[in-house]
């Protein structure tokens, strides 16, 4: 009877923490409410949390004796595991905020495998289908660890160069058609009767071993700029992985919570393949960047290089600005003094606003994030679609280290490799400034004819020097003005 | 009386069937801007697995099981503080110029 009433009480703090999740989740969908949306999911994470450890009065026979241990280990891994990563999540900045994403996401998709590598060396998997679920959880969050390792790996520059080699997109292509097929004789052993799968812990380790190494094979030949599609697919893979898992433990709070976090992730993934105008496919495998044969001669005009200093006082005597900043901004870190600048020139009567393509930086909204942390207030900020017609009406279009989202290549080129992705109109504006930080070639390798466009001029140097220079030229105007 | 939660086959699909649709309507309505709070805010909802790996580490009986679910409930909590907080933070410098008006955007 007691019993019983554990699983009652479990039952029920499960229901209202997937329901928590959920309020949470839907509160994210304004900046006004969304603070208080992660905090309402905080609080289903901590009930839930609390809430499991009255399986301690239910145990399996074999695990009673264990129980105080197990308790003992569960608090101090709990404790240990909150306390380093919340250390590290206060104090990491908001530029590495994606390679830190990833690895949270990489610990996510490694306690998913971990859950069913636990179910699968106890030989808990009563039928085909929990065996099933069990693999492919297994599988799934273990590609979603060593994937997101190496993707964090990536971003934080610890490796610096895609790895590239002939014949890649056919020995992943059979690493994954084997680490099914050992799963797949898994199942057949099993089920099959002709032994359980306690008599099998090699093959195990083989099947995660395979796992481990086809997500760090299949990420590494992935380039810089397809880094916020990868972050998506990981970021779904896990709440897939988790998903299953809950399935595995019979716990539909895991079941929720991870199917709406695979569903997120998704949405994001599909959202920013369109943004890239390419499939997600495409985006795995296809060596973004490597080989381009782009017609020479085929670009008129010249770079003409301007002055930070008379670039800016030409903006400080515009009637509007149009910013857009790309990775190179967020390399710089030179957020808060572009903020500074956007002050001065607002001060001045100049209207400004943010221009932010869907895939600038190296996760979905990266640049929304910056700008916010350097205090833009959001309502300066605009999405492609709702600012792509007023660079016609625009005295100046100001390109801070974004190069492929403004290649109007894209709209015409068809021989182009970025043919048919959405851009932003910066070559529309009456004058367009590009600061860069030499003269070369964006992630898709192909020169931008933006660059070389009448009407554009080149603002050479790191971003952060550059802006510099532009606030202390307005400023110095001001001083003259005053004097 | 039985509490025990018993989720067989077909449940289970109907669970996920629904649990995927609710997802995705809810996150197609996070504006652009937001996509990088969602993402990481999503990232700390499946830390939700922090309560398997309890549940797993709970009946664990042999050292191999035990140093699984140790590390997994390890990883499972670093994934869910490391995303709250970072969550947090983000959220929190969103801000707007005009005094506060729900502002929408799609």
């Amino acid at each position: 009877m007691f019993i019983q009433l554990t699983h009652l009480v479990i039952g029920v703090i499960y229901l209202v923490a997937a329901f928590l999740f959920m309020f949470g989740l839907k509160r994210m969908s304004s900046p006004v409410t969304a603070p208080s949306g992660i905090f309402v999911a905080g609080i289903g994470m901590v009930v839930a949390v609390l809430a499991s450890f009255l399986y301690a009065f239910d145990v399996n026979a074999a695990a009673k004796p264990f129980l105080w241990i197990n308790l003992g280990l569960g608090a101090a891994a709990l404790i240990i595991g909150v306390g380093v990563s919340r250390w590290s999540a206060k104090k990491v900045s908001m530029t590495a905020m994606p390679q830190m994403v990833a690895l949270y996401n990489g610990m996510g998709g490694g306690a998913a495998g971990g859950i069913a590598a636990v179910a699968l060396f106890a030989g808990h998997a009563d039928g085909a289908t929990v065996l099933v679920m069990t693999l492919a959880g297994a599988l799934i969050g273990s590609v979603s660890l060593s994937g997101s390792i190496i993707a964090w790996a990536k971003l934080d520059e610890l490796l610096k160069q895609p790895l590239r080699f002939k014949g890649q997109r056919l020995f992943n292509g059979l690493t994954f058609l084997v680490t099914i097929a050992v799963a797949a004789y898994i199942v057949y052993v099993v089920e099959s009767g002709a032994a359980p799968l306690l008599a099998m812990p090699n093959v195990i380790i083989i099947l995660f071993t395979l796992a481990l190494f086809f997500g760090i094979a299949v990420t590494l030949p992935i380039g810089g700029a397809d880094m916020p599609v990868v972050i998506s697919i990981y970021n779904a893979a896990t709440g897939l992985a988790v998903s299953l898992d809950g399935f595995v433990v019979q716990n539909p709070a895991l079941m929720i919570a991870g199917m709406v976090v695979g569903a997120a992730g998704t949405l994001l993934t599909l959202l920013m393949a369109k943004a890239m105008n390419r499939s997600i496919s495409n985006i795995l495998f296809s060596n973004f960047g490597e080989v381009v044969a782009q017609k020479q001669g085929a670009i008129k005009g010249s770079l003409k290089p301007i002055a930070a200093a008379d670039a800016a006082i030409a903006m400080r005597y515009a009637g509007s600005v149009i910013f857009v900043p790309g990775y190179g901004l967020a390399a710089a870190q030179a957020q808060q003094k572009l903020y500074e600048f956007v002050k001065l020139l607002v001060a001045a009567g100049v209207s400004v606003k943010f221009a932010i393509h869907p895939v600038a930086g190296r996760m979905p909204g990266q640049m929304d994030v910056l700008l916010a942390e350097a205090g833009v207030p959001y309502d300066m900020i605009f999405q492609l679609d709702d600012i792509n017609d007023d660079f016609k009406t625009t005295d100046f279009a100001v390109v801070i280290g974004a190069n492929d989202v403004v290649n109007p290549e894209a709209r015409t080129e068809k021989t182009s490799p970025i043919y048919g992705m959405p851009i932003l109109n910066a070559d529309m504006a009456h004058h367009c400034y590009c600061v860069k930080r030499g003269q070369g070639k964006g992630y898709s390798g192909i020169v931008n004819p933006l660059f070389y466009e009448d009407n554009t001029s080149m603002v050479y140097g790191d971003a952060g020097a550059v802006l510099g220079e532009m606030i202390e030229a307005v400023r110095g105007l001001g001083a003259k003005a005053a004097a | 009386m039985n509490f025990t939660i018993d989720i067989t086959g077909f449940v289970a699909l109907y669970i996920y069937m629904l649990a995927a649709f609710a997802g995705w309507v809810i996150i197609t309505g996070v504006p652009a801007i937001l996509h990088t709070p969602l993402m990481s805010g999503s990232n700390f909802v499946h830390g939700i697995v922090v309560v398997g790996g309890l549940y797993a580490l709970l009946n664990a009986s042999t050292v191999t099981e035990q140093a699984i679910g140790c590390l997994t409930v390890l990883l499972a909590a670093g994934n869910v503080a490391g995303g709250y907080t970072v969550t947090s933070r983000m959220l929190a410098m969103f801000k707007t110029s005009a005094p506060v008006t729900i502002v929408k955007k799609s």
